[in-house]
């Protein structure tokens, strides 16, 4: 059962500037009266990982969706580079008890791959010892690499990878996020990825995008794993390969959510132009 | 054995060969209810084939089509959910499918016959329809395998990996249209859809892979009808009522098994 409207298949004619992979266009996408997305450029590049962070609600998923093609946004363009491979991995999956599966089965629902190649993607991820277990009786951070591996299988030119630590413990995550850094170097893919909280990205992020129905700031992570200031709030409970990612806002919002730029930093208008309910968190 | 007992053994057999693979996808797509409502929608397919005079099993497949077409339409909107609709659409062309029976005027349908099955009155052309129809259901089956497996696990993933959703979505319905119209004289309208989802509930328990219990799913289907069959004969019950009761014991039988070693003995992979 699906939506009619999956009939009509968006027209992705332009082609995005050199070098990236995927751009939006001043993407909106407003659903049942709510405004998701309002006005977002963005663009992921061969060879580089980009991360999206931001609060709860903040149109995060959505956007990814767009940018998959899942979802046709209602304003704005999205552009993808003509062939592209994508490796999708979702946020959370669920396989019904009733249908028989093991993981072997699943990898192989992706598409035909040589055998070779699974014994590398799996080795690499490190979940060869799953192969025959049902894909039901695996942990959820097992489910995490088992995901990870059928989108490498289609050796993407473009990594999706929507909340990758979901259900991982800390120590876990750390890992999960080296992994993924890896991978990037070892296929010179591109690696777009939604990260849950707000101050908690990874230091290999080559940018962040702090995102909040719009973009509210890019940048790059600063290394702060050494700093004095961040040991003392975190001491050693944050894993090494980790990092505080530093806001700097040109702006802030007010008590009502309202933009107030801040003096002397140039004109207001480069962030949350007409942003309504709007809030940072920490 | 009489000559119409061979033709429902093979009849019977023939429609559970084809309706239990696909039952597999019902239960794994959690369409019963969908079935259900298709299902009930042949009686206007019949009552229209007889006012038009086109060939019934032909208009069956033709308005369970149009069935699942306007459900897609209808959920489109968000104010009623699929569960709503569904029993709207059942009851309502059950209902309208009844009425124009009764508007037939000058041919005299067997209603029991295609609400209940009839398969002791399985003809030699109903055979060859019904062997056709299964053959083209499996063909299209296999050929749809794989990418809807996949739209079955993870619809967002397949889309992204080039699985084309609607067309696949699509030709599922198209398949279940065909084995509803191919079923209807076997288990009769009201029962179609047990023997696509018990066959494959009481296959679950034997499988490790989705093909096994599918082909579970089919031998399991043919020993129902077997079995149903020869109860009907015995004890001179209703036959559609009869193999549905067979599948239902097989489900209960295979469910009360003790468990751990069969499992694991079935389980392990070859």
């Amino acid at each position: 059962m699906f939506p009619l409207s999956r009939l009509i298949r968006s027209r992705d004619d332009a082609v995005p500037a050199r070098g990236a992979l995927v751009a939006a266009r001043q993407v909106g996408l407003v659903a049942g009266g709510r405004r998701i997305l309002d006005g977002v450029d963005m663009a992921v590049e061969a060879g580089r990982i980009v991360t999206l962070i931001g609060p709860n609600g903040a149109g995060k998923t959505t956007l990814l969706k767009v940018l998959l093609g899942l979802l046709s946004p209602t304003g704005g363009q999205v552009l993808r580079r003509p062939g592209l491979r994508i490796g999708y991995m979702p946020q959370r999956i669920q396989v019904d008890e009733i249908l028989p599966i093991t993981v072997r089965r699943f990898l192989g629902l992706g598409g035909r791959f040589p055998r070779d190649r699974l014994a590398r993607v799996l080795a690499e991820v490190g979940c060869a010892h799953l192969l025959e277990q049902p894909v039901q009786s695996v942990s959820g951070g097992e489910m995490q690499r088992i995901l990870l591996a059928r989108a490498l299988l289609r050796e993407p030119h473009l990594l999706v990878l929507d909340e990758p630590a979901q259900g991982v413990d800390v120590a876990g995550q750390g890992e999960v996020f080296q992994l993924i850094a890896r991978l990037r170097d070892r296929y010179g893919c591109g690696v777009l990825m939604v990260s849950h909280e707000l101050h908690l990205v990874m230091a290999a992020a080559d940018s962040v995008i702090c995102l909040n129905q719009h973009v509210c700031c890019t940048g790059k992570p600063d290394v702060v794993s050494r700093d004095p200031a961040y040991l003392k709030l975190f001491g050693k409970t944050m894993p090494a390969g980790m990092a505080l990612y530093t806001h700097h806002h040109d702006h802030r919002h007010d008590l009502h959510g309202d933009v107030v730029a801040f003096e002397g930093e140039g004109p207001p208008g480069r962030g949350c132009p007409g942003s309504e309910a709007h809030r940072h968190h920490g | 054995m009489d000559d119409f007992i061979v033709r429902a053994l093979l009849g019977g057999m023939a429609v559970a060969l084809v309706a239990g693979p696909l039952g597999s996808f019902v239960v794994w797509r959690r369409m019963a209810y969908f079935g259900d409502t298709l299902a009930h929608s042949a009686l206007l397919g019949v009552a229209l084939g007889f006012l038009i005079g086109l060939n019934v099993n032909l208009t069956v497949v033709i308005l369970c089509v149009t069935l699942a077409l306007v459900l897609m339409l209808l959920q489109r909107q968000r104010r009623l959910a699929t569960d709503t609709l569904l029993g709207i659409l059942a009851h309502s062309s059950l209902s309208l499918g009844l009425v124009a029976v009764a508007f037939l005027e000058g041919v005299r349908i067997d209603l029991m016959a295609y609400l209940f099955g009839d398969i002791l009155a399985v003809s030699h052309e109903d055979l060859i329809w019904i062997f056709l129809g299964g053959v083209l259901a499996l063909g299209m089956l296999a050929a749809l395998w794989r990418p809807l497996l996949a739209i079955t696990v993870h619809e967002d993933l397949a889309r992204v990996e080039g699985v084309r959703v609607t067309l696949v979505s699509m030709g599922f319905m198209l398949l279940m249209a065909l084995v509803i119209a191919v079923a209807m004289k076997v288990v009769g309208i009201l029962l179609i859809t047990s023997l696509m989802i018990i066959p494959a509930a009481a296959a679950r328990r034997l499988s490790s892979t989705p093909e096994r219990m599918a082909l579970f799913a089919a031998l399991i289907g043919c020993l129902a009808v077997a079995g149903g069959l020869w109860g009907s004969l015995t004890w001179d019950t209703p036959a559609g009522p009869s193999i549905v009761v067979a599948a239902a014991l097989l489900f209960a039988v295979i469910f009360s098994l003790p468990g751990a070693a069969l499992l694991r003995r079935l389980r392990t992979p070859s």
